[in-house]
């Protein structure tokens, strides 16, 4: 059994015992556990189940690299799935939950696969659930689903926040251990602007594990010194908790800092992602074991071997009493060493290689310890718990010499170095031969914005394995003078071993784990060779070999390699599959960060918003604005609120929030050539004073924006533009005068937010503005299309003789921090003259009742101002403007184009928004042939009938003919093509 | 994501604070020009793998549009340059030849 | 005027940094030849500084110049004075090309107090504190907004957004300057 040793442990604190839970079992734990280390003191090696055939599983490594140990974290709203237990602190209270079990993870009926996994190989996925289609969505998919355990989705809203900083460097050193220390002391001490990240809570790496001296001193006080004196420096940012995930273009590394993880609900952030801009990137990563491909490797027991070196050094945790090591290279023996140094037993040493000499193999031998030269293991005993080997002669086919009991076995097959982060951004990789690894080639690193390397490797990131080549190597990136020396010993050769026997039949090969979170065998990867699944990247996806939440970091070598020889080629040939970020998963908290609830996304207010709020508004969001729908009465549904206020502004008086309203001021000498150009119209000759509406195409000739233009003075004009277009037709007037007109005098200034305007509209318009006092609004001072300054009831103001409703109406403008009180002296003011407020709905039927166009209704980046019938807003005069050019394209020349109408149903229904009008016959499809949409659809409480406006195929030619309109539920509408003018065609209203 | 620095005010922005325009030195077509020309003008665009001229507005900066010359392969930046000009500076070209000797030049 | 009220009126918040919405500011968008003597003459008249060097802020007597783009400057003044002070720079302007508008109501500025204030703006803008010059103004963005920012004081910043987002603003400020989210 797994057991709490009575000493040991330098991560953890025995004075600060803490207590967590596991599937409802309470355990005892120290401050400074992982889960992993809290839950295997307490003998709890099974900690879930297998993806596919739901095989037990137990915690297999001590780091990110964790393949099985994922549990679910905390309850309701601080739930997470999914989290590694090697890599998440203990807190006292924690609660944890195994997953992809069911009903329990001692008894699971999932398993039951396992009996039938000769009809789940490789590529199951593609041959099983193929056929017959219907049983996909009933039956496959529903079991897939159910089987695919991998946590469950949080139901609550997470109680936590998260955000986000940004951080600047010269350089960031990825991993905090010798060699990360000594590259970044090297990098301090040069002036540097230095970010060293460490993902644990502490610094040192394998290092102190691992237990030699560096300079004579312990490795781990020479780590706290280098710690300290890097902490002292002005020029360093130390963090620790903090993973970098991923490397990206010119030198951008994301990094996610745990903050509040292991102390939740303190009021701290949970976690910050750090957006870090760095010159260069040193990828001080280390390197991860590999494990040995034997029949039974999965059992719970059989763990990476310095894994259980660190459980033991620093946890205190004994995994079992007995533990075979079973390995091809040196660097095991110090787990041997270690456990030995605890009190623990090793059976034996089991090493594939052929001859074992070397210091570390002698001084294991020298303490009694068995070193069993050329031999594997053939099979592992234990269910839920290994039990025993079987003992073999490695170049055999697995018969067994001896067997040997024991409760964990201990393997190691070499190290990989972790090449993610060089590899996120381009960085290319070369098999080194003599190491069995692939590791950063520097001749082709990741390219920075200069087109150099951005990131150098050092320390076993690089290959380098030994701590003498670790530091000899992270030394030479900055230092100068020799690098710290150690008195480690040296290492012989490892020897590569992918599968163990070599000579292993199919039947050990079945039971020969390379990805234990996915359940991909030695003989799934072999299959897919056999089915001509050559490359690397579609054996993957053939086989998920590596698709699992650890994304392959233990399992990938090992399956490139069977797969090189499965397809008899060298592994270098085969390659790697592509590493992406990020290293481990990210929560998505960090990626939202602050936008959540209110600040989302920004909302843009107008000054009389609080008013609005204040009074049954209705909103609509128009861009990120929020503009009033309609303002409804206590017990007034929307349509009769709309309604109400139509017919209130076609009577009395009306306001509307026009504040939205796009308002950019145009100035200079080229000031009229320039919106001559942006308009389809003539905008130089326009009399100052005068107002003018206005059209703007793309170059293609689209419509683009419509909107009011006011020459303020010789040389200025105030252009309106819709409330969606402001800033886009801002910078569309920038983008002109920059880039392709940079010699004309013209200065803009969008000036949308300064003033607050409002449209006072109705029969009783001029009558509130009298009221008011202070400016002459009558018709022979200012009459239609014309403005003037002034002030106005105490206010400074602009005001503007339109009318977008047909109304008599002026649209005035103030000061935005006077607009609320305008707006509540307007409504004041108004009362005796029945004023009411009004919404969008209500101002986009009164335009409809009159025929007027709305850019996005009837323009769809589709349709020319020819198509609504607006020649009369083109000069044919101008030589050239935005847009005139691509109108000459035959297409848009046509005769046949669909063009603006008035559509009118004959029952006097409401036409559906966006219906088409069919045409007889199909087209090449089958489809019914078309000849018209609907662009506007109302009902209008002014006629009391529904109106709509539409693009019909020669539609002004084909006045009275009635269109049919096909809705839902086979309904077709009928309408009938009228005059787009459906209300005061005369205008007489508007000239009141 | 990449980092530009506007030519303009000095910043070196990166790629959120900035706006992407397309290719540049284009040249307008107006009335009058052909059909072949306006299709060009209005939809042909450079798609190379390596040297490209961009058009960027530091769009959350000064506002100003400028020009950068990067690889699309590669990413890297070998200058960026005012809007005002209708070619590459020669100088800005004569560096990018040195660090693309395959480069066919700016025609 | 007397109705006048700035986007927040005032609104302020205390976390591990005080945020305060500034209230009315004058401000005059000045757009023309940066270079030009009668625009010099005519920002020193405005504000009493001189012509502010590329992304510099100058300031005199409570008036500021701020460098926004090579053909633009934001002028600083006391609100009340703001119209005013736009009205006498055109006919000041008279004969150049320029361009000279109040835009005080357009904008909201707001002030981020206390040793720790730069760490509330850098968790919200891609910009480098610690390079940010003495005097020099920053135009980047907040979050999903475009602001002006720059060093006030020791330990004060300002930052200038658009009046119609204020809320917005104030929002992503106090929320990163929530106490206990302090970067180390």
């Amino acid at each position: 059994m797994s057991t709490r040793l009575a000493r040991g442990g330098r991560l953890i604190d025995r004075s600060k015992p803490i207590t967590i839970s596991f599937n409802g079992r309470r355990m005892p734990a120290f401050l400074g556990d992982t889960l992993a280390s809290a839950v295997l003191a307490n003998d709890q090696m099974m900690v879930g189940r297998s993806f596919k055939y739901h095989r037990p599983r137990g915690i297999m490594a001590s780091g990110a690299e964790e393949p099985n140990a994922l549990v679910g974290l905390g309850a309701g709203p601080r739930f997470e799935p999914n989290q590694r237990m090697t890599t998440t602190e203990a807190f006292d209270g924690a609660e944890t939950a195994s997953q992809n079990h069911w009903p329990s993870l001692e008894f699971d009926i999932g398993a039951i696969n396992n009996k039938f996994s000769r009809f789940l190989p490789g590529g199951f996925y593609y041959k099983t659930f193929m056929w017959p289609r219907s049983f996909w969505k009933n039956v496959y998919e529903p079991f897939i689903r159910q089987s695919a355990g991998l946590g469950k989705v949080p139901t609550d809203r997470d109680a936590d926040r998260y955000e986000q900083a940004y951080a600047y460097a010269d350089v960031v050193v990825v991993g905090a251990g010798i060699a990360g220390l000594t590259a970044a002391l090297g990098a301090a001490r040069s002036g540097k602007r230095v970010i060293v990240l460490e993902m644990t809570p502490a610094c040192g790496g394998r290092a102190v594990v691992d237990g030699f001296a560096i300079d004579g001193q312990p490795a781990e006080g020479w780590v706290a010194a280098a710690v300290d004196t890097l902490r002292g420096m002005d020029n360093v940012t130390l963090m620790t908790r903090t993973m970098a995930t991923g490397l990206y273009d010119h030198g951008y590394l994301m990094a996610a800092q745990r903050i509040a993880d292991h102390t939740p609900g303190d009021g701290r952030p949970k976690q910050r992602l750090w957006r870090i801009r760095t010159a260069e990137v040193i990828t001080a990563t280390g390197a991860i074991e590999r494990p040995l491909s034997f029949a039974g490797n999965d059992i719970p027991g059989v763990m990476l071997a310095a894994a259980v070196r660190d459980y033991a050094v620093n946890y205190g945790i004994s995994i079992g009493d007995r533990t075979v090591i079973v390995t091809n290279n040196d660097d095991a023996y110090r787990t041997a060493l270690a456990l030995l140094d605890a009190g623990l037993t090793v059976p034996a040493v089991i090493d594939a290689r052929p001859t074992v000499t070397g210091a570390l193999p002698q001084a294991v031998r020298d303490r009694g310890v068995r070193v069993l030269e050329g031999r594997g293991i053939a099979k592992v005993h234990g269910g839920k718990r290994v039990t025993g080997v079987e003992v073999c002669v490695q170049a055999g086919e697995g018969a067994m010499i001896e067997e040997l009991g024991c409760d964990c076995v201990a393997m190691s097959g070499g190290w990989s170095p972790v090449v993610h982060l060089w590899s996120h951004c381009g960085g290319k990789l070369l098999w080194d031969e003599a190491r069995a690894m692939f590791r950063p080639d520097a001749n082709r690193p990741p390219l920075g914005a200069d087109g150099r390397g951005m990131v150098r490797a050092v320390g076993a990131a690089n290959g380098m394995l030994t701590p003498d080549e670790v530091l000899t190597d992270a030394h030479a990136a900055f230092g100068d003078g020799t690098a710290p020396q150690t008195n480690a010993p040296d290492e012989a050769r490892m020897e590569p071993v992918w599968i163990m026997p070599q000579g292993a039949g199919p039947k050990l090969r079945a039971k020969m784990w390379l990805d234990p979170q996915n359940d991909v065998k030695v003989s799934d990867v072999q299959l897919a060779a056999r089915e001509g699944y050559e490359s690397v990247e579609h054996t993957k996806r053939y086989t998920t070999l590596g698709m699992a939440t650890d994304q392959g970091k233990i399992s990938n070598i090992n399956g490139l390699a069977v797969l090189s020889d499965a397809l008899h080629q060298q592994i270098p040939a085969t390659g790697t599959t592509t590493f992406r970020p990020p290293y481990t998963p990210l929560t998505l908290g960090t990626i939202a960060a602050e936008a959540r609830g209110e600040i989302f996304q920004p909302l843009r207010r107008t000054p009389i918003h609080e008013w609005h709020e204040a009074h049954g508004v209705e909103w609509e969001p128009v861009g990120l604005w929020r503009r009033p729908f309609c303002y409804k009465r206590a017990g007034e549904t929307t349509h009769a609120a709309v309604n109400r206020e139509v017919r209130n502004t076609r009577t009395n008086l009306g306001l509307l929030d026009a504040s939205t309203l796009g308002k950019i001021l145009v100035k200079g000498p080229d000031a009229g050539k320039f919106l001559d150009m942006l308009y389809t119209g003539v905008m130089s000759t326009l009399p100052v004073g005068k107002c003018r509406y206005g059209l703007m195409c793309n170059e293609q000739g689209f419509l683009s924006d419509d909107g009011v233009v006011v020459r303020l003075s010789e040389d200025s004009w105030l252009c309106h533009t819709t409330s969606g277009g402001a800033d886009r037709i801002h910078g569309w007037m920038e983008d002109w005068l920059q880039c392709e007109w940079w010699d004309w005098k013209v200065y803009t200034a969008n000036l949308t937010e300064q003033f607050a305007q409002i449209a006072v509209v109705g029969p009783n318009a001029r009558k509130v503005l009298e009221k008011l006092g202070g400016m002459d609004v009558s018709k022979a001072t200012l009459p239609f299309m014309t403005f003037a300054e002034g002030q106005l009831g105490g206010f400074n103001a602009r005001v503007f003789r339109i009318s977008f409703s047909g109304e008599l109406s002026y649209e005035i403008a103030v000061p935005a921090s006077e607009g609320r009180a305008f707006w509540e002296k307007l409504i004041e003011a108004g009362q005796e003259f029945g004023v009411m407020p009004y919404g969008t709905e209500c101002l986009h039927i009164l335009r409809a009742e009159k025929g007027f166009i709305m850019i996005g209704d009837e323009t769809d980046g589709t349709v020319i101002p020819q198509d609504l019938n607006m020649a009369w807003a083109i000069s044919k005069k101008k030589p050239d403007y935005l847009g005139k050019r691509g109108q000459e394209r035959s297409f848009l020349a046509s005769p046949d184009r669909w063009k603006l109408v008035g559509l009118e149903t004959l029952d006097g229904s409401v036409l559906p928004e966006g219906a088409y009008a069919v045409a007889p016959g199909v087209n090449a499809n089958g489809q019914r042939n078309v000849q018209g949409r609907v662009t506007s659809t109302y009902f209008s409480p002014t006629l009391n009938r529904g109106i709509a406006m539409g693009l019909v195929k020669h539609g002004p030619d084909r006045m009275g003919e009635v269109l049919d309109f096909p809705g839902d539920g086979g309904k077709v509408h009928q309408a009938r093509i009228v005059d787009q003018v459906f209300y005061d065609k005369e205008g007489a209203k508007n000239d009141a | 994501m990449l980092i530009l620095e506007c030519p303009c005010c000095g910043v070196k922005a990166e790629e959120t604070e900035l706006a992407p325009g397309g290719e540049a030195h284009l040249k307008r077509y107006g009335p009058g020009s052909s059909d072949e020309d306006f299709d060009n003008y209005m939809f042909a665009r450079a798609n190379p793998k390596g040297v490209h001229f961009e058009r960027w507005r530091h769009a959350y900066g000064c506002g100003k549009w400028f020009l950068a010359a990067r690889c699309t392969a590669t990413l890297e930046v070998f200058g960026t340059y005012p809007a005002q000009t209708t070619e590459p500076p020669a100088e800005l070209q004569a560096y990018i030849k040195s660090r693309r000797p395959e480069w066919e030049g700016y025609k | 005027m007397p109705n006048a009220v700035s986007a927040l009126n005032g609104k302020a918040f205390s976390g591990f940094a005080q945020i305060t919405e500034a209230g009315l500011q004058g401000m005059i968008t000045l757009r023309g030849d940066l270079a030009s003597p009668v625009i010099a003459e005519a920002v020193r008249a405005a504000t009493g500084t001189p012509v502010p060097g590329p992304r510099q802020v100058v300031s005199a007597g409570g008036k500021s110049a701020l460098w926004m783009s090579p053909d633009e400057l934001l002028l600083l003044v006391p609100y009340a004075d703001a119209a005013g002070i736009a009205a006498q720079l055109t006919p000041a302007l008279s004969g150049e090309h320029a361009l000279a508008v109040n835009v005080s109501d357009a904008r909201a500025m707001f002030r981020i107090q206390g040793a720790k204030a730069a760490q509330v703006l850098q968790k919200l803008a891609p910009v480098d504190f610690d390079t940010l010059g003495a005097d020099e103004v920053r135009r980047s963005r907040l979050a999903q907004v475009a602001a002006a920012m720059w060093k006030s004081g020791p330990d004060e910043f300002t930052v200038i957004g658009f009046r119609s987002v204020a809320g917005y603003i104030m929002g992503l400020l106090e929320n990163a300057a929530l106490p206990g989210s302090e970067i180390a």
